[in-house]
C-alpha cells in the first residue's frame, strides 16, 4: 500500500534516513521505534510528501507520492500547529475546509470520547488535552493511511489510554496505521509489528504475536537487545 | 489487563475469557462483544482480538452464527472442562516452582493442607 524503497534522505552532510525499503500493509498497526534522530520523523514525512528524498523512491499504491496520495494519506506531526486564538470548534472547521475526508460527525465522537469539548481554546490546553486534538483532528480524516509521529509523547497514563482506545477504533480493514514512539511498553499491545530505526537505518520489522510464539520476546525485550542502554526510556 | 511480555497476546486474552466463563460472568450460551469491541475492552490490537475467537472456536469454547456474532458454547460441561484444564494448569506451576525450591511432594501436600483454601 505506502512503500518505501531504497529510501535516503540527506540534511547537507547529515543522512537522516539511508536506504530504508519498508511496506505497511493495509488492516495493519505498525509502531515506528529508535531513538531520537534515527530516522523516524523524516521517513513519515517523506510518506506525508512533506519532505522530498534525496535518493530512491516512497510509492503509494505503486505511484509517487504527490497531490493525489496526500488525499489519502493523513500525518500528525510533533510540532504545534494550531492559531492559538481557534477552539477546538475552529480547528474542525479549518481541517473540514482543508481535506474532503475530513468527517465532522467522527471528529465529534472522538472530542467526545477522550473527554473534550468543542467550545475549549487552545491556547489555555495542556499537553496532554493538546495532544488528543490533534489526535481527534487527524484521525477524523477518512484517510487510508494515517501516520502519528509521538502521539504519546508528554501525555499522562488516563490520557495515553484515551489515545491508545482512540487508535484501536480507527483501525479498519483498509487502513494501514503507524504510531512513533519511545513508549514501547504501551505500544506493544496495540500494533501488529514494531519497525526499528537506528542510526538512519531500518534494522527490522517484528510481527509482535510471532516474536512472543518463537522466541517468547516481548517488543520491549527485543528494543532493550537492539538498542542496549543507549535506547533512552523503554517505558 | 496487564500482559505477560513471554506469552502470545492473544492467548493471555483467551485465558481471561476462560476465567470469566468459569467464575460465571460470562455466561453459557451468551453473545461476546464483536472483535472490534473485544479489541477496545482490552486495549489490544484488532487482529489479535480475531485471533482470541479463532483460538477460542477452535477449542469449541465459542461458535459464530452467521450475521449474528460469537456465542459462548452452550455444552453444560463447558465449564466443568474448563476448570479441571485450568487446575491442571495450575497444579503444574504450583508444583515446578515446589520442585525449584527444593520441596518433596509430601511437603508440598502437607503446605496445602495448613494452608487456607
Amino acid at each position: 500500500m505506502l512503500e518505501s524503497r531504497e529510501i535516503t534522505k540527506k540534511f547537507g552532510r547529515k543522512t537522516a534516513v539511508d536506504h530504508v525499503t519498508l511496506r505497511l500493509e493495509p488492516g495493519k498497526i505498525y509502531a515506528m521505534l529508535g531513538p531520537n534522530g534515527s530516522g523516524k520523523t523524516t521517513w513519515m514525512k517523506m510518506a506525508a510528501g512533506l519532505v522530498k528524498p534525496t535518493s530512491g523512491e516512497m510509492l503509494y499504491k505503486g505511484e509517487p507520492i504527490g497531490v493525489e496520495s496526500r488525499r489519502e494519506i493523513a500525518y500528525m506531526s510533533t510540532e504545534p500547529y494550531f492559531y492559538s486564538w481557534m477552539t477546538a470548534k475552529d480547528v474542525g472547521k479549518y481541517y473540514e475546509d482543508f481535506f474532503e475526508d475530513f468527517s465532522m460527525e467522527r471528529y465529534q465522537q472522538l472530542l467526545q470520547s477522550m473527554e473534550l469539548t468543542e467550545d475549549l481554546k487552545t491556547k489555555v490546553l495542556s499537553s496532554g488535552m493538546m495532544a488528543k486534538l490533534k489526535i481527534a483532528v487527524t484521525m477524523a480524516r477518512k484517510a487510508k493511511v494515517i501516520l502519528l509521529d509521538e502521539p504519546l509523547n508528554g501525555i499522562d497514563l488516563m490520557a495515553r489510554d484515551q489515545i491508545m482506545r482512540a487508535v484501536v477504533e480507527s483501525a479498519a480493514p483498509d487502513v494501514a496505521l503507524m504510531l512513533s514512539s519511545h513508549l514501547v511498553d504501551e505500544l506493544e499491545r496495540v500494533v501488529d509489528s514494531a519497525i526499528f530505526m537506528k542510526e538512519s537505518h531500518l534494522i527490522e520489522v517484528s510481527d509482535v504475536e510471532k516474536l512472543r510464539i518463537r522466541q517468547g520476546k516481548s517488543i520491549v525485550d527485543r528494543y532493550r537487545e537492539i538498542y542496549g542502554n543507549g535506547g533512552e526510556q523503554v517505558c | 489487563m496487564e500482559f505477560n511480555s513471554a506469552l502470545p497476546i492473544y492467548l493471555q486474552v483467551v485465558t481471561a475469557i476462560k476465567r470469566e466463563i468459569v467464575s460465571g460472568r460470562i455466561a453459557l450460551g451468551e453473545k461476546l462483544p464483536s472483535g472490534r469491541d473485544l479489541a477496545l475492552m482490552y486495549t489490544i490490537n484488532p487482529n489479535t482480538a480475531s485471533r482470541v475467537y479463532k483460538e477460542l472456536e477452535s477449542e469449541g469454547i465459542c461458535f459464530t452464527r452467521r450475521g449474528l456474532g460469537t456465542f459462548v458454547s452452550e455444552d453444560p460441561d463447558l465449564v466443568k472442562r474448563l476448570r479441571e484444564e485450568m487446575a491442571q494448569e495450575l497444579l503444574e506451576q504450583f508444583l515446578e516452582g515446589m520442585r525449584n525450591l527444593g520441596i518433596s511432594q509430601e511437603e508440598a501436600v502437607e503446605l496445602i493442607r495448613k494452608g487456607d483454601l
